[in-house]
């Protein structure tokens, strides 16, 4: 049987490892190489590195910095930050990256998925749809780059990423980042109900118990950043993954 | 420096970055090199066949770039243990049901594509961690009871006609070769480079074969 990916996101942010809550207040947690190579060690299922800041600073990935994050991986690595072309995305392949995660650009325009799965296959690009919640009410979907709304609803935008050929979708829930208090149950179930493809859920987990939740909202894979990161009520930096028996265990249907 | 014989050739098909492959054969304790030139694979005492996406995509490289007499010649008259992985497995088969092409035909089979039952919440392309079931004893999984997991990502796999040729087995929705085999001829579907230390131990026990 598949298993659920439980997978650690890595925020990328002056060349240093960071953890947000709300996409905003980023701490810093260390050095990147280092927490890959912890991770790595721990043998998780995936993982996943977002360079919050090239989309927003219009600059390329890092690429130097990427080879190394390759170098250290003996499992899937995704990367998401700045990629605009299919060329960047050819390049990162090239590096040892397996899936490219794109929201940006794509939600400029979403040919660019097209471009890539064509090229690549859709198991390589992953539209990355961040959700959050309105002052009016209702849920929006938000593009980071620009801290602003997209005018297209959440579930359109997902939509039109899946038939552009995305082949797994990472649903974040914006109100739910860094604060490790539980995940938006009712937002994923919607979203794994509307599309055929992988969801991953992101944002708000705190628990094993919310893993066990995504999954059980229809959640093909969780994803966390603190809860992988941070330890105890004064959030001290300690990098750790439950044990795989731990995992089977806690998803393992009764 | 180590001679070629006793390196891995790779065959630098334009379907997939070779760099994981590369470095997990030296973590395994193996040397391995990415060969541009079809004529220099003659050198090299083991082949890898590494690629992923489309079938006909990767058996046209093969042939235009005039890589199917040397890997002809490697698997079928010096007769060096060869590793295919994921697409690379798949081209030993026959056919594929993906495309037109004639595959290389070592091992008797066909590639085939993961039907779900309408309704059905399996999800095509079969991609993530899986388990398998080894099935007879081979060079490269150990017939273990514990439990071997590995990371797949492919929408078809392989039916081999001879079933003694099924190394081992998984499961997604229907029984499917994870790992295939018939004398010098090894096939895997799953991504030894990206399954940590159970890739690791496949890898080594490749490099160690003695040729």
């Amino acid at each position: 049987m598949l298993k659920h990916r439980v997978i650690p996101c890595l925020l990328l942010h002056q060349g240093g490892l960071v953890k947000t809550q709300r996409f905003a207040k980023p701490v810093y947690v260390g050095d990147p190489i280092n927490a890959i190579r912890i991770f790595n060690d721990k043998e998780v299922d995936e993982l996943m590195v977002l360079d919050i800041d090239a989309s927003r600073e219009g600059r390329e990935p890092d690429y130097a910095l990427i080879e190394q994050f390759a170098g250290e991986c003996f499992m899937p690595l995704c990367y998401g930050g700045g990629v605009r072309h299919v060329e960047q995305a050819r390049r990162l392949f090239g590096l040892g990256v397996e899936k490219v995660c794109l929201q940006t650009a794509a939600i400029e325009d979403m040919n660019l998925i097209r471009a890539i799965a064509d090229r690549f296959g859709s198991q390589s690009v992953l539209f990355s749809l961040d959700v959050k919640r309105s002052w009016l009410g209702g849920n929006k979907a938000w593009v980071a780059s620009r801290r602003a709304p997209d005018r297209r609803s959440w579930q359109e935008l997902l939509r039109i990423a899946v038939d552009s050929g995305a082949g797994e979708i990472v649903l974040n829930a914006v109100d739910r980042d860094g604060t490790m208090k539980g995940i938006d149950e009712g937002l994923i179930r919607e979203a794994c109900a509307l599309v055929g493809v992988p969801v991953v859920a992101v944002g708000g987990v705190g628990s094993l118990e919310d893993i066990r939740r995504a999954v059980e909202a229809g959640a093909s894979a969780v994803s966390a950043g603190a809860f992988f990161v941070f330890h105890g009520p004064h959030r001290a930096v300690l990098i750790t993954y439950p044990r795989y028996e731990d995992l089977e265990r806690l998803l393992a249907k009764p | 420096m180590t001679e070629p014989k006793a390196r891995i050739g790779i065959p630098a098909l334009p379907c997939g970055n070779f760099s994981s492959v590369v470095k997990i054969v030296e973590k395994a304790g193996g040397r391995a090199d990415i060969v541009q030139d079809p004529g220099a694979l003659a050198q090299y005492g083991k082949v890898i066949v590494a690629g992923v996406g489309a079938f006909d995509h990767g058996m046209d490289a093969i042939r235009d770039l005039g890589w199917l007499g040397p890997l002809n010649e490697a698997a079928q008259v010096r007769k060096v243990p060869i590793l295919g992985i994921c697409l690379g497995m798949q081209m030993l088969c026959e056919d594929s049901e993906e495309g037109t092409r004639p595959g290389l035909g070592w091992i008797r089979g066909h590639v085939r594509r993961f039907r779900p039952e309408p309704g059905s919440a399996l999800k095509v392309p079969h991609m993530g961690w899986n388990t398998i079931t080894v099935r007879r004893p081979n060079p490269i999984l150990e017939a273990t009871a514990s439990e071997q997991r590995f990371y797949f990502v492919h929408s078809f796999h392989a039916v081999c006609t001879d079933p003694s040729d099924v190394i081992a087995v998984s499961h997604h929705g229907i029984e499917f070769s994870a790992a295939i085999g018939r004398g010098n001829v090894l096939g895997a579907q799953f991504h030894p480079e990206k399954s940590h230390r159970f890739g690791l131990a496949l890898m080594r026990r490749f490099v160690e074969i003695p040729c």
